[in-house]
């Protein structure tokens, strides 16, 4: 790892100003993508502004009909929440999925949804669910916050202060993963909120994170994993790597969908 | 250069450290607690787990300035002041979880924090799940899984049992 300059801020606003004021500077988060990153020497700014420290990222609690996260909170207390299980059990399963236990207790929503992986599991949530993001600066829906492989619609010095989640009537997420990296090869969230139905699609295409509409409208006239019989999903866009061919994920993806479709009807 | 202090098995710890010194780097070279080990230094094979606060976090994936006024446990930590063996530990030893002892200090320390998270009676398929960020290339894991259920047993203060198996 190259060497880098490190602050510990305590507000969002003396973390912005640290960021304005560094040469390359980066946020951390859990640090559990940037570090390794830093370690490979693929990434090398010149300060790191930790967020740990600032003030009011960190818990969950229910506002009306949404369930809001603040950016700061790790993977293993959005899994281990009743507030969160009770509202949305799809979330609460897919962040116990994340990685290993060492790694769901560094990792933070927001740095998830900040890096866009485009085969991390939470921006599948954030679209399925129609979740907005809320910086230091503004509201952006999930919709026009994710712009491709790790690019969102992030400003320099926007910070991601907490993700508001509207709750689905129903809602699940079933991913296949790759047998070694333990990554989605295709990871599936369906969500049903009235007459809304939303299939957002992670690890499987080739500009990250996408909303399914074929499956969507099957599955508006019937929210049954039956109305996603003989349904095909073109290959094209999807992601093709020794691991899997575009065809065999964008089979993977109706296969994922309908067991997600089983999980949250189940539900 | 960054100042940190920290409580480590115990012990107040202050130190002057490079903001890219990881936290194994400062346990393993400055401190000496050469138990926690580094395997693929890479986050993936748990060789490098130690509690940060409670909780297990893989060493390798974090600063040693990220755990300024944090507790800190390894391995070294574990066992009472005295010598005995922590029940973990001991059930390693019974159990022969290990061959060459390599991932052994990180699979107990994620072992205690399975124990502590989701309590002492752990069936099969929770231990062998809660062990996926824990490689071990000798064992076949098996007697790890075995030395893990008796283990959390012995936590829950059935150490006699254990030991009279």
């Amino acid at each position: 790892m190259y060497a880098f300059s490190y602050v510990s801020p305590k507000t969002v606003r003396q973390a912005a100003s640290a960021l304005a004021k560094a040469e390359d500077g980066k946020f951390l988060a859990g640090g559990q993508t940037l570090l390794p990153t830093m370690k490979q020497r693929l990434a090398a700014p010149s300060t790191l502004i930790d967020l740990a420290k600032v003030d009011g990222l960190s818990g969950i609690e229910l506002k009306g009909r949404a369930l809001v996260i603040g950016a700061m909170t790790r993977h293993a207390d959005v899994a281990a929440s009743a507030v969160v299980q009770q509202a949305i059990p799809a979330l609460a399963s897919l962040a116990a999925g994340i990685g290993d236990p060492a790694v769901r207790h560094r990792g933070t929503i927001g740095g998830s949804i900040a890096n866009n992986d485009p085969a991390a599991d939470y921006p599948s949530a954030a679209l399925a669910l129609g979740a907005t993001i809320v910086t230091n600066k503004r509201k952006i829906p999930a919709e026009e916050f994710f712009k491709g492989l790790f690019e969102t619609a992030l400003e320099d010095g926007e910070i991601i202060v907490k993700v508001s989640f509207p709750i689905p009537s129903k809602a699940a997420y079933a991913k296949f993963r790759n047998p070694a990296s333990r990554y989605a090869l295709a990871g599936v969230f369906v969500a049903k909120r009235g007459s809304d139905v939303r299939v957002a699609v992670t690890g499987a295409g080739s500009n990250g994170v996408f909303r399914a509409t074929v499956l969507e409208d099957a599955l508006k006239k019937r929210f049954s994993p039956k109305s996603l019989e003989g349904v095909t999903l073109p290959a094209t866009g999807l992601n093709g790597d020794i691991h899997a061919s575009p065809e065999y994920r964008a089979n993977l993806i109706v296969v994922m969908a309908k067991r997600a479709v089983t999980a949250a009807v189940g539900k | 250069m960054a100042n940190i202090t920290l409580t480590v098995n115990g012990k107040s710890v202050s130190a002057s450290v490079d903001s890219r010194t990881l936290l194994v780097s400062f346990l393993r070279d400055h401190l000496r607690l050469t138990g926690t080990h580094v395997g693929c230094d890479t986050s993936q094979c748990g060789a490098c787990v130690v509690h940060v606060d409670g909780r297990a976090v893989k060493s390798c994936t974090m600063l040693a300035v990220q755990a300024d006024g944090s507790s800190v446990v390894t391995i070294e930590g574990l066992a009472s002041a005295g010598g005995d063996l922590h029940p973990m530990q001991a059930a390693f030893r019974e159990h022969h979880g290990l061959q060459c002892g390599f991932c052994t200090p990180g699979m107990i320390m994620t072992a205690v924090d399975m124990v502590n998270r989701k309590g002492s009676a752990l069936d099969e398929a929770t231990i062998r799940h809660e062990l996926e960020g824990n490689i071990c290339r000798c064992t076949g894991y098996h007697n790890i899984v075995k030395a893990v259920e008796a283990g959390a047993a012995a936590m829950a203060g059935g150490a006699q049992k254990v030991a009279a198996e």
